[in-house]
């Protein structure tokens, strides 16, 4: 990606924040979305962030890990304990990091 | 931001106008491999799809101002403030007295501030902070807190765990597609379990409408509705 295509990409990012942020304020006349669609897009952020999410954890360049011996397992094991005792974002990165770089650093995994 | 790819003017650039961690953080892997812009921006738009629904909420307060203003409360409007403002103020008020929009740009002007800091600090420092202790996952971890902090039934847990298994299955589509793939599984299980079921038989008669080309969504769709 050159930087040209780099700043159109951010600028239409830009343009979508607000848009969507502001979708249902933008127009004056009142727009009413069908039930199921209104459901549907509670699914949708989730959706898409599980997407990004979830192969980062348990792939390497393509491929399903055939390991458990990853620091990435482990990290997200103690992360995801800590976000259902305490519900803080923060100390869920910080407590994942604590795992992962010493397992990464320490034992090359 | 640096790291995966941006130059330090890009990546200000960025910050400043791409008001919104989660898109970001979904975007830059995908900046970051080449994929096509609409892939990357579809991506971010479904990430905010939540700003959608909380901007329904939002609209009886803010009707009362100018487009351009609207537009500008929109921009800075985040997860925080609506969960703040939505706590403590249930129905808009006229009077202005009462100070609601004075209190949602405190808390956002606030909120902005302590994004934007960090986030500059972190593009200049980008090259100080070495790749191999895995620093990277960071942010994967921050997305995954995220994720944890919007399920709020089963129906949102499993549409999550669908979401994750499609898109590791289709992983080797081109373009980044299995997010897209994902997103449709995601939605279409969610519908399906959640509520009266109407609406999941409005997306099946769809799909069957549509003729085999999933049959084996629909197989898997029928096993859940059933």
């Amino acid at each position: 990606m050159n930087d040209l295509e780099a700043v159109v990409t951010i600028l239409g990012l830009a343009v979508i924040t607000v848009v969507t942020r502001s979708f249902f304020f933008i127009s004056s006349r009142e727009l009413v979305l069908p039930d199921w669609v209104q459901r549907g897009l509670r699914f949708a952020p989730l959706a898409a962030l599980a997407a990004v999410v979830v192969p980062e954890i348990v792939m390497t360049q393509g491929q399903l890990i055939g390991t458990w011996q990853d620091a990435r397992l482990f990290a997200v094991v103690a992360a995801t304990a800590y976000f259902f005792w305490k519900r803080g974002i923060l100390g869920t990165i910080v407590c994942g990091m604590a795992v992962l770089i010493p397992l990464k650093l320490g034992l090359g995994w | 931001m640096v790291k995966a790819g941006l130059s330090v003017p890009l990546a200000l650039l960025m910050t400043f106008t791409v008001f919104a961690g989660s898109a970001q953080l979904a975007a830059l892997p995908l900046m970051a491999v080449g994929a096509p812009i609409w892939v990357i921006w579809a991506t971010a738009f479904c990430v905010n799809l939540r700003f959608v629904i909380f901007s329904a909420q939002w609209r009886p307060f803010f009707m009362r101002f100018p487009l351009k203003q609207r537009l500008l409360l929109g921009y800075i409007s985040a997860d925080l403030s609506y969960v703040l403002f939505m706590k403590r103020y249930q129905t808009p008020s006229a009077d202005e007295a009462v100070g609601q929009v004075e209190y949602f740009l405190g808390g956002t002007t606030l909120n902005w501030c302590a994004w934007q800091i960090p986030s500059v600090i972190g593009i200049l420092l980008a090259d100080r902070i070495p790749t191999d202790w895995g620093l990277g996952f960071a942010g994967v971890l921050a997305l995954l807190g995220l994720i944890y902090s919007l399920l709020s039934d089963k129906a949102t847990a499993l549409a999550a765990v669908v979401a994750g298994a499609a898109a590791v299955a289709a992983f080797a589509l081109p373009f980044r597609l299995h997010i897209v793939v994902a997103i449709a599984a995601a939605v279409c299980v969610g519908l399906m379990i959640d509520g009266s079921g109407g609406a999941g038989r409005r997306v099946r008669d769809v799909l069957l409408r549509a003729g085999g080309r999933s049959s084996g969504e629909q197989t898997s769709q029928r096993a859940v509705s059933a």
